[in-house]
């Protein structure tokens, strides 16, 4: 029997000491919690304002420029008169989308932040894809062996990275501002507009046809996710057969493996082929037009949005090209001539050992910086970009409801934030089980 | 430079057959290659074609050597410049006693610094300023010469000091701990140098331009590092309770913008803080990017603290020390030695950072350009205050990340 | 029996037991070494031997049982904790040197953190060590500049710095080169010589017999058999003791 515990002055016994110090630093941070809680109702107290959500509710009273959808047929010009005839399903959805973004001040609060949330994902996520798309060409092009290219491209990628991104959009936006007017816009093909009101580019917009589209789309993805669950049972039970229990794969897996054989290409073909299924057209193309002040129809980009846009892309590009650049770095030399020597042609080696094994290695880093570019859109404000921060300070200068506005905005950052790390820890997992089993 | 190494790996150069077949070799290899270089050759034409013209004839860079004074120190006063006169010669013997006796990466980064303060003592650009009001000739070989040597006679001095003091670190070896001394008492030292004291008092809003942005930017990264340290210890502690905080306020800190810290400072912290609490907004802006820096300090440390073997701390225990000790003398010099290019990669992304305090009313550089562009007599000028501060922070930032890539390089050598 | 060995105990464990999770590592191991004994503790690899050693410094905590260590029970009492670990000194399989240290500031470490040694006299006594163990010339360099047998041998001299009345050592020369392997046995002969105190996991079987008072043989977390050198290895008991040294002495 191991020495009775009261025997040990509790001041020395380590198991109550473990125990002590904890309860000690939880009672530590209750206070500073408690202490910041009555300073700030007494602060809220001399603000006069009181700590409630009702504010939410209450209307806005201001407007936003920026990413709501204005339907084209409460302005005076009457457009499509298509629009009308257009019935069914999928057309309310997307009218039930499109409501969701209109906005005018005598909306609520909540509202406007909901706008500000789509603003920052809308300029996230179009930022994320351009670049990705830049990022890989010069990370790439670091790497050239020609010599002009690869100099250029870390020439980019030195200056672009070593500056305040802050300092760049600010370089963009008047850049844009002194573009030249409505009337003398860069005009490329009759559908991209470029003047200093921003960028007008054509859109596709629901047709006749868009309704058994999308019903034909719907069908064709719930028989690709079929497709490959049947498939990914088939082959979990055909392996486990063959396979000792401990080198059986997951069923999880097999999903994986599966998805990645079967519903890649269901998903790429079942589109097109709906579209010819479809007697009707199922999408039309808007190209902006002129109309007396400014450009009707289309997709409208504000000067901010593309300044924003602009920075938040070649800033981020910038970092992804070194991300790219170590990823492929780091898949050794050595192990291209091992592929080499079994055979493989330089283009097999490229597909099916490099690319394969640097992707390993990108996605971690690639992933936050995706991240640090969704948290970097708040420097929008510095341009009056109305996105979720943006807002949350308008809303906050109305209603003076600093503390719940502020809970609210860090949480959707922090919502994204923590779903991401929470799929990198399920991504590291992943490859690391990878590795040892392989 | 180290460009034509990932080139060379990938195929090395032959520089023995000179430069026709470099330029087969590297340019025109292959039918797509000549293609790109013939590319890249019209781009970099047209690019420099529209750039230059902008340069030579469109752009006017008067605004610079105009406003290069409160470029570099705001608004703080002139006769009182001999302040940081002396805060710049103490830090530069400092490192240069350094540099002396650790030689190695304190070395790079006082070599860096000799460079930078190279560049700008060269650089005339204040010279062209006054150019502008002299006429005689001889007049204006005097004033290059003032210009360059007595109005620059504490850069002068600083580099006098630092290549000295150097020499002098080279042989005392003793000189260690007091150096260190010297490093901790350099901050307060500064404070109380730029601040004055008694009728001299020059208030926090005097700060302004590069020195406050170096400025921030040296204290968030320094006073981060002990916070961050503990949090990086917290994260990994045994202790439940303890590991739950610290991951909380690590992965808070990071998943939210710069921006909502520092406005928290300026928003909230009057609400949290009993009613008479009043900070200066200096110190409210380095308090802000301590606390949001020492969260990515902490995963930085968290890193390294991974990369120490388990036996190191099992060795240590089975010596007898403590807890505390062990962690000091054995584990985090290991961790921190392992994470240094990743703390600079943070300093350097610290610096940029320091552009958005001006959101907050600070007049570091983007609030110095601002404020300049906001002067009639420079309106429109933007594109050209922009570019020479995007060189100022290129400068500092570029010359970091050299210092680090060879940090790097040195580790992986000490690791063989 | 050797001339040191006296008849006062100084590692006495009761049933002691061990569980890693759910894996029961240790089931209840009862045995008493006396001051100035050398015992060897061998077995095959997971048999709990390592981690036997390893409870008596409480690098590993034991869950059930007793351990007391020269009159001090090993507890969650935190004192008798830091004064065990400065009564017995303890040599990894990896060394476990402070890469970041020279080898005498390896050594001085513990003397002039825990002991509260003066900086001078714990470097005479390094250096007295390091010139015993016949390595005084790499007292200044670091432990990646040495070779694996002499970065023993500083790890040894690390541990005796503390003045311990145990050494423990675990595997001492399993990561070592052949041809290094009897500089490190050498030293540790001298100090069995010296009348220490001594517990040695180890495969050397020469060693064993040579200088071993006691043999134990692990294995599944019990002792399967403890006997002297000469018994043990010409007159197994046990049919597992039997096999493990026909294995062994095969190599």
């Amino acid at each position: 029997m191991q020495q009775d515990s009261a025997n040990i002055p509790f001041w020395r016994d380590i198991r109550i000491l473990k125990i002590l110090f904890q309860v000690l630093f939880i009672i530590g941070i209750i206070l500073l919690a408690l202490f910041l809680y009555t300073n700030m109702l007494q602060g809220l107290d001399d603000q006069e304002t009181e700590l409630s959500w009702d504010f939410l509710f209450s209307e806005a009273g201001f407007d936003i420029e920026e990413g709501t959808y204005s339907d084209p047929s409460e302005e005076e010009n009457d457009s499509d008169p298509s629009d009308e005839n257009l019935k069914g399903f999928w057309i309310g959805i997307v009218n039930t989308l499109r409501e969701s973004i209109e906005f005018d001040p005598s909306d609520t609060n909540l509202k406007a932040f909901w706008i500000g949330i789509v603003n920052t994902l809308r300029v996230s996520i179009v930022g994320i894809f351009c670049a990705t798309i830049i990022g890989f060409l010069f990370g790439i092009a670091r790497l050239s062996s020609n010599w002009l290219i690869s100099r250029i491209a870390a020439v980019y990628v030195e200056i672009f990275r070593n500056t305040p991104l802050l300092l760049q959009i600010l370089f963009w936006y008047p850049l844009i501002l002194v573009l030249p007017n409505v009337r003398e816009s860069i005009n490329f093909f009759d559908s991209i507009f470029i003047n200093q009101r921003g960028v007008f580019l054509p859109s596709a917009e629901p047709a006749e046809g868009f309704n058994t589209w999308m019903w034909y789309l719907l069908s064709g993805i719930i028989l690709a996710i079929l497709v490959v669950i049947g498939f990914a049972v088939f082959r979990y039970l055909s392996r486990s057969r063959e396979l000792q229990q401990t080198d059986r794969p997951s069923f999880v897996s097999n999903l994986i493996f599966s998805a990645k054989w079967t519903a890649a290409p269901i998903i790429l073909i079942v589109p097109f082929l709906a579209w010819f299924l479809t007697p009707d057209a199922p999408l039309e193309l808007s190209r902006p037009e002129l109309q007396k002040f400014n450009f009707v129809g289309g997709i409208d980009l504000t000067p901010e949005f593309t300044a924003l846009l602009i920075g938040l892309t070649v800033y981020t590009s910038a970092f992804i090209a070194e991300v790219v650049r170590a990823g492929i770095q780091s898949v050794v030399k050595g192990q291209r001539e091992a592929a080499r020597s079994v055979g493989l042609k330089e283009s097999q080696v490229l597909r099916l050992v490099v690319i394969p094994q640097a992707i390993q290695v990108i996605v971690p880093p690639l992933t936050s910086q995706y991240l640090n570019l969704a948290k970097n859109s708040s420097l929008g404000i510095f341009i009056a970009f109305p996105d979720l921060f943006q807002i949350g300070k308008i809303i906050i200068g109305q209603t003076g409801q600093s503390v719940p506005t502020f809970a609210m905005i860090m949480t959707c950052y922090l919502i994204v934030s923590l779903t991401t790390s929470a799929f990198m820890n399920w991504y590291n997992r992943r490859i690391t089980r990878f590795d040892s089993s392989s | 430079m180290e460009d034509n190494t990932l080139t060379q790996e990938i195929k090395p150069p032959d520089t023995s057959k000179g430069p026709v077949r470099w330029l087969r070799d590297n340019l025109f290899s292959t039918w797509y290659n000549t293609i790109l270089t013939c590319l890249g050759l019209v781009f970099l034409f047209l690019f420099f074609k529209g750039f230059l013209t902008w340069v030579f004839t469109q752009a006017n860079w008067r605004v610079i050597p105009a406003n290069l004074q409160i470029l570099m120190i705001g608004p703080f006063p002139i006769e009182q410049v001999w302040r940081i006169g002396i805060v710049f010669c103490t830090l530069l013997t400092l490192l240069g006693l350094s540099a002396g006796i650790w030689r190695g990466i304190v070395l790079q980064m006082a070599i860096a610094i000799v460079g930078v303060c190279l560049l700008l003592l060269l650089i005339p650009l204040d010279v062209v300023k006054e150019a502008e009001n002299t006429s005689a000739t001889l007049e204006f070989n005097l004033n290059i010469f003032y210009l360059i040597f007595i109005k620059r006679i504490w850069l002068l001095g600083g580099l006098v000091l630092l290549v000295g003091t150097f020499f002098i670190g080279r042989k005392k070896d003793g000189l260690k701990k007091w150096i260190i001394g010297g490093w901790i008492l350099s901050f307060p030292w500064t404070m109380i140098m730029l601040h004055g004291f008694g009728e001299n008092t020059i208030s926090t809003t005097n700060w302004g331009g590069l020195l406050l942005t170096l400025l921030l930017a040296a204290v968030g990264i320094v006073a981060c590092f002990p916070l961050g340290v503990l949090l990086a210890l917290g994260r990994r502690s045994q202790l439940p309770a303890i590991r739950w905080v610290s991951t909380v306020y690590i992965e808070t800190i990071r998943g939210v913008p710069l921006i909502t810290i520092l406005f928290m400072g300026s928003l909230l912290l009057p609400i949290f803080m009993p009613g008479d609490f009043q900070l200066d907004t200096v110190i409210r802006a380095m308090v802000a990017l301590t606390l949001f820096s020492s969260a990515y300090m902490a995963e930085n440390v968290r890193g390294g603290l991974q990369a120490v073997p388990s036996g190191q701390v099992e060795a240590a225990q089975a010596v007898g020390l403590s807890y505390s000790k062990t962690m000091i003398f054995i584990v985090l010099p290991q961790a921190i030695r392992a994470v240094i290019p990743a703390i600079v990669g943070q300093s350097i992304a610290l610096l940029k950072d320091t552009s958005l305090v001006f959101i907050i009313g600070l007049i570091e550089l983007m609030g110095i350009r601002k404020s300049i562009l906001g002067n009639q007599d420079w309106t429109g000028l933007h594109a050209e205050v922009s570019i020479f501060i995007a060189v100022i922070y290129f400068v500092f930032s570029y010359s970091m990340s050299i210092v680090s890539q060879e940090i790097e390089e040195d580790l992986g050598v000490g690791n063989n | 029996m050797n001339e040191n060995t006296t008849n006062d105990p100084i590692i006495i464990c009761e049933d002691v037991h061990k569980w890693f999770d759910d894996f029961h590592v240790l089931k209840g191991i009862t045995t008493t070494f006396k001051k100035g004994e050398r015992a060897v503790i061998c077995g095959p690899s997971g048999s709990g031997k390592s981690t036997f050693i390893r409870t008596i410094n409480r690098l590993e905590e034991h869950q059930r049982g007793t351990i007391i260590v020269d009159g001090i029970e090993l507890s969650n009492d935190l004192r008798n904790i830091n004064l065990i670990r400065q009564e017995v000194g303890m040599v990894f399989q990896q060394f476990n040197l402070f890469p970041h240290l020279t080898n005498i500031k390896n050594i001085t470490l513990g003397p002039i953190q825990v002991r509260k040694m003066s900086k001078k006299a714990a470097e005479e006594a390094a250096l007295a060590l390091l010139e015993r163990m016949d390595i005084a010339d790499q007292a200044y360099k670091y432990p990646s500049e040495v070779s694996g047998g002499q970065q023993q041998r500083v790890a040894i001299a690390r541990a005796l710095a503390m003045e311990p009345k145990i050494m423990l050592f675990d595997e001492p020369t399993s990561a070592l080169d052949p041809e290094m392997i009897s500089e490190v046995l050498d030293v540790m002969r001298e100090l069995a010589h010296s009348g220490m105190t001594m517990l040695v996991v180890t495969h050397e079987m020469g060693f064993a017999r040579e200088v071993a008072d006691r043999v134990m043989f692990f294995d599944e977390g019990v002792v399967v058999e403890e006997a002297a050198p000469a018994d043990f290895f010409d007159n197994p008991q046990h049919d597992r003791t039997k096999l493990f040294i026909s294995q062994t002495l095969q190599h």
